[in-house]
């Protein structure tokens, strides 16, 4: 390496050495590959500054340029997932610049950032633009991108692990095939955590079909990770963990600061609420999620920044983020659900490299004992899970291709060359490159009624653009990747006269939650108890409710499922009578009563138990495979057993097993037969264009396509306003041109998201020749967790028809009464 | 056919409901029997009338002109949907109850299968236009080359067809316009549907277009319209569902 020691340049090894640091390895190796003009992928734990590793090259590559007498383009271009890293970045670059007097302007872009500053950086760039995916989107819908970034020579991407399986990753990632068109000699940096597979990430950040070099940083030293074991005795079930929030508590006293990461911001609230009653010593603690008002989360980001706070307990919301010196201790309350999830948190406390940080793991019920000890194993042995590679989605596509044609006009054999080099669409086939274009000049209707409203237009050069400046400035006020889920401001209630009218703003919370409550129901926000009164507009008009019970939602769990890798390590644990032993008493002896009553499963095995209670039969099986694909498992059984005739009634999934009741006995059923892999063909179709679920992706991809639009000129129009209901439409495309490519998206989208039939596919595959039914006269230890779920999720399989003709029955039976 | 008399909520005079096999729902309004189809249309039996309110046809190329591709099926569904009706039924009168295209320019983005349909729908019978106020906007209500006959309002026996309901009370009232809706949570999950809206003197026919929104029956719109709290007949698949004002929810 002494070849790339000798890279560095004097200047920046003297400020180097006037800091007292002597440069990192791997960010000697980044500079090497900054002079080789390669594409270069620097995966490093946080502490390891791996931001700075990937500025050296251009800092260096700035401070060398010969002086010009014309302003230049922007040189470095930086895209973070979150505006306020980019900040945070924006004041950590300029440190050296200013300590090594570099001749470097470096400016910030964001959604944020004031309209006339906006106009100036696109007359006046600077040598450094750091950004968002959002804005960079926006370039490339501007008609003078290309201009813009003739001079771009390297494009740093942040935080990638967390942006490129998603939609978002698909836009970015669409971008940057346009910035390499611009700027032939640009190079791509990514930036990432640890992750378990380089490769997919390699290929992701290059052009396809070249995979990026790969930077390596040392790794830091190992994590501290505990399972809480509890005085108390573990539950049954739930995701509260509130048998161990007083020790939970002690922890925090005993720690400088301390991050609580929860799955669901109702789990945020509640456990905050409960640390809040124990709070004796009046510890400084906050809440953080996304439901709040955005200038509440900067004060506690910024008070966190100060060091002022014990402790903040948050969702996901602080998985990435700035970095914060005090946090020595990460809690995570109720399990983690994978281990890479676990890792990124993990990595929040102690930025110190050489110093571990510390995890307390605080499991809600017995089984979730399992998955916190399988956590921590893989944290240990540094196993992973990952996500497999992405098939970009073709409404993000027909976005960017509409962006495009706003800028400039485009050739559609160049510009499916240039797709096609975006990881994501490499293998997408001209035959639906074409389709997706149709699609945004006309709609992509069989009936070409559109033609003369057509979006897009061809040339008499044969290249297309967009028909008119009406369509451009609607295209630009609708770009992202980012679906708002639809909102309600939560508002005090005031009297004025007789009416009630809305008073101070509290926050924001779903509609979706808002709309299940009824007049009078109580629910805890931000910490406090409020009853709901009414919804007026786009306000809930509540009053305070001190010391009434908050009733919680439906889908108070978590919202992530177990993933295979963990799930695998659960089950291992299960057949492995070894290690029960070193298990705490409780679940051991539970592990052992299921063995007396019914049976432990092998590691590839799946038990299944059918038994009466009541006059109710039941079936439970225990795949292990999480929440999403169980649940779409249940969905698919009930058909089935619907059709052999055993009367299913209802059924219930977590993330371990499935429980379905019938009136018909289901023990003596051909069980390979009823888990048959072929469920997944006809039954899935017919059931899924019928779920609430495909049209909730429908919704998402009518917006991200553009085919209706969610911010509108002149209006600000919020989802809830929009004059027509996605759902009608999906209805009549559905009959009248079920092949259309937006159905064809929300089918793909469903499938594997809320869904999840890949992972179902999976595990249909692994159980198949495997199921051990087991009949017993009543229901089994490992059951009782299952069970004890029915009743506090909403009937899943309840349909809408029901609850019209139960509400209409109670009318009748109240006329034949009067009768 | 078996009546029963409803009596939910504070109503003073109970309402005649009545099932049918087809999934109507049969009501006494104005001491006449008429049938609310689960398509949202209705069946006046003493006349033979057909009935259907709000159809906003071409509804989807109004948007397409702004630039939102709406699926250019929504005349095409909504046709579908009243031919179904008109087959079962087969009336002496058929009665568009107003608002029957989106917008002035409607008419002339009718594709001409669909005008030909109208046509068919009307032969053979009687087919009344009653003026609704995104017809008239320009002071148009020449038909063109469409079948049938223009009427501000229309009178049956004790009943008052018109698009716009009155304000206040008014007895004997048929008309559309709001494009009810009416919603229930229960179980901890929401349903809204188009609905029906009568207290047995006055009748508000849920929207017929395929993409006709809903304004919910609790919304402000409505007060005063009736003398007791209404009933809502809410559409249901292949049946209509008669839901007390008490057990409904606003949005």
């Amino acid at each position: 390496m002494d070849g790339a020691r000798a890279a560095l340049p004097p200047r920046f090894q003297a400020w180097f050495e006037g800091r007292g640091w002597s440069p990192r390895r791997h960010q000697l190796d980044m500079v090497r590959m900054g002079l080789e003009g390669r594409d270069t992928l620097l995966i490093a734990p946080t502490g390891g500054g791996k931001t700075l590793a990937g500025f050296l090259p251009s800092l260096i590559a700035l401070s060398e340029r010969a002086p010009r007498n014309s302003a230049g383009g922007v040189h470095t271009l930086y895209l973070s997932p979150l505006k306020a890293l980019a900040v945070d970045v924006h004041r950590n670059l300029e440190i050296p610049i200013a300590e090594m007097r570099l001749p470097i302007t470096v400016e910030t872009r964001t959604g944020d950032t004031p309209h006339a500053k906006r106009q100036r950086q696109r007359t006046d760039p600077p040598d450094m633009l750091l950004t968002t995916p959002e804005q960079l989107a926006l370039f490339c819908a501007w008609e003078g991108a290309r201009a813009y970034f003739a001079d771009l020579r390297c494009v740093i991407l942040d935080e990638i692990h967390a942006i490129h399986g998603s939609k978002r990753g698909d836009l970015l990632s669409l971008g940057l095939a346009r910035l390499s068109q611009f700027a032939p000699h640009m190079r791509r940096v990514g930036l990432s955590a640890t992750v378990n597979d380089p490769d997919l990430l390699r290929r992701w950040l290059a052009p396809a079909p070249r995979r990026a070099d790969l930077v390596t940083g040392d790794p830091g030293a190992p994590p501290v990770v505990d399972v809480l074991v509890s005085q108390n005795a573990v539950p049954w079930s739930g995701w509260t963990a509130r048998h161990a929030m007083a020790e939970v508590y002690q922890a925090i006293q005993r720690s400088k600061s301390a991050l609580v990461f929860v799955n669901t911001r109702f789990q945020a609230e509640l456990a905050f609420q409960t640390l809040w009653e124990m709070n004796e010593a009046n510890l400084p603690i906050a809440l953080h999620h996304g439901s709040l008002a955005a200038e509440q989360r900067r004060k506690v980001e910024a008070a966190m920044a100060r060091e002022e706070l014990r402790a903040v307990v948050c969702t996901s919301t602080l998985d990435l983020g700035v970095d914060w010196g005090s946090v020595d201790l990460v809690i995570q309350l109720a399990a983690p659900k994978g281990s890479s999830r676990l890792v990124q948190r993990i990595g929040r406390a102690n930025h110190r490299l050489d110093e571990p940080s510390r995890a307390l793991l605080v499991p809600a019920h017995r089984f979730e004992f399992l998955e916190c000890e399988a956590a921590r194993q893989a944290v240990e042995a540094n196993d992973l899970d990952g996500e497999p590679a992405r098939v970009g989605a073709q409404d993000i596509l027909a976005q960017h291709v509409m962006g495009l044609a706003c800028a400039e006009p485009f050739n559609v054999q160049d510009l499916y060359a240039e797709v096609i080099t975006a990881a994501p669409f490499a293998d997408l086939a001209w035959e639906d490159f074409e389709r997706v274009v149709d699609y945004v000049a006309n709609g992509g209707y069989a009936l070409r009624a559109y033609d003369r409203f057509a979006r897009l237009v061809r040339g008499k050069d044969g290249r297309w653009r967009a028909r008119s400046a009406d369509i451009i400035a609607r295209h630009r006020m609708n770009v992202g990747a980012i679906v708002e889920i639809p909102m309600l401001s939560i508002r005090l209630a005031a009297s004025r006269g007789q009416q009630r009218v809305a008073g101070r703003k509290i926050g924001d919370m779903e509609e979706s939650f808002l709309e299940q409550l009824s007049p009078g129901d109580c629910f805890l926000f931000s910490g406090r108890v409020w009853r709901f009164e009414t919804i007026a507009g786009l306000d809930a008009l509540v009053v305070p409710a001190p010391g009434e019970e908050a009733r919680t939602p439906s889908w108070g769990g978590s919202k992530f499922a177990l993933s295979t890798y963990l799930a695998k390590r659960v089950r291992r644990m299960i057949a492995d009578r070894a290690s029960w032993p070193r298990l705490p008493d409780a679940i051991h002896e539970w592990m052992t009563l299921q063995e007396l009553r019914s049976k432990i499963p092998s590691e590839d095995e799946m038990l299944v138990e059918t038994f009466q209670r009541g006059r109710r039969h039941f079936l439970v099986a225990y795949p292990f495979d999480g929440r999403i694909s169980h649940a779409t498992l249940c969905q698919l059984l009930a058909r089935r057993l619907e059709r052999a005739g055993r009367q299913p009634l209802g059924f219930v999934a977590n993330d371990y097993a499935l429980a379905i009741w019938a009136l018909q006995p289901m023990g003596a059923m051909d069980m390979d037969g009823l888990f048959q892999e072929d469920m997944l063909g006809d039954d899935l179709e017919a059931w899924l264009d019928e779920s609430f679920m495909m049209k909730r992706a429908f919704r998402h991809c009518a917006m991200l396509s553009g085919l209706i639009q969610r911010r509108q000129p002149g209006a600000e129009k919020s989802n809830r306003q929009v004059t027509f209901s996605t759902d009608l439409i999906y209805d009549v495309l559905r009959r009248h041109q079920p092949d259309h490519l937006l159905l064809r998206c929300a089918r793909a989208d469903a499938a594997q998201g809320v869904l999840d039939v890949a992972r179902l596919a999976r595990l249909l595959k692994r159980i198949k020749g495997r199921i051990t039914p087991v009949e017993l006269d009543r229901v089994s230890p490992f059951a009782v967790p299952v069970l004890l779920e029915i009743g506090r999720e909403a009937v899943a399989g309840a349909g809408a028809e029901a609850l019209l003709q139960e509400t209409a029955d109670a009318l009748i039976a109240d006329a034949m009464e009067l009768n | 056919m078996r009546w029963v008399r409803v009596c939910a909520d504070a109503m003073e005079t109970p309402i005649l409901l009545a099932r049918s096999d087809c999934g109507a729902l049969w009501i006494e309004l104005m001491g006449a029997p008429v049938g609310l189809r689960p398509s949202g249309a209705l069946w006046i039996e003493h006349q033979s009338a057909l009935v259907a309110g709000d159809l906003h046809l071409e509804k989807g190329s109004s948007y397409a002109r702004g630039g939102q591709l709406l699926p250019p099926y929504d005349t095409i569904a909504t046709l579908d949907r009243l031919q179904a009706d008109v087959d079962a039924m087969n009336p002496r009168l058929l009665v568009l109850l107003g608002d029957s295209f989106h917008d002035p320019q409607a008419r002339g983005r009718l594709h001409e299968d669909d005008s030909r349909r109208l046509a068919s729908l009307a032969a053979g019978r009687t087919l009344v236009w009653a003026e609704g106020n995104h017809d008239t906007r320009n002071g148009s209500t020449a038909l063109g080359a469409l079948p049938g006959e223009v009427a501000d309002e229309l009178a049956l026996g004790p009943l008052t067809l018109r698009h716009e309901p009155r304000p206040g009370l008014a007895p004997g009232e048929i008309s559309g316009h709001l494009h009810p809706c009416a919603k229930v949570v229960l179980a901890r999950r929401g349903v809204r549907r188009r609905a029906f809206v009568t207290d047995g003197r006055r009748l508000i026919l849920p929207a017929f277009g395929a993409y006709a929104g809903g304004l919910n029956v609790c919304d402000a719109a409505f007060t005063g319209l009736f003398e007791a709290p209404p009933l809502a007949g809410a559409l249901g698949d292949g049946r209509v569902h008669p839901l007390p004002f008490s057990a409904l929810c606003g949005d």
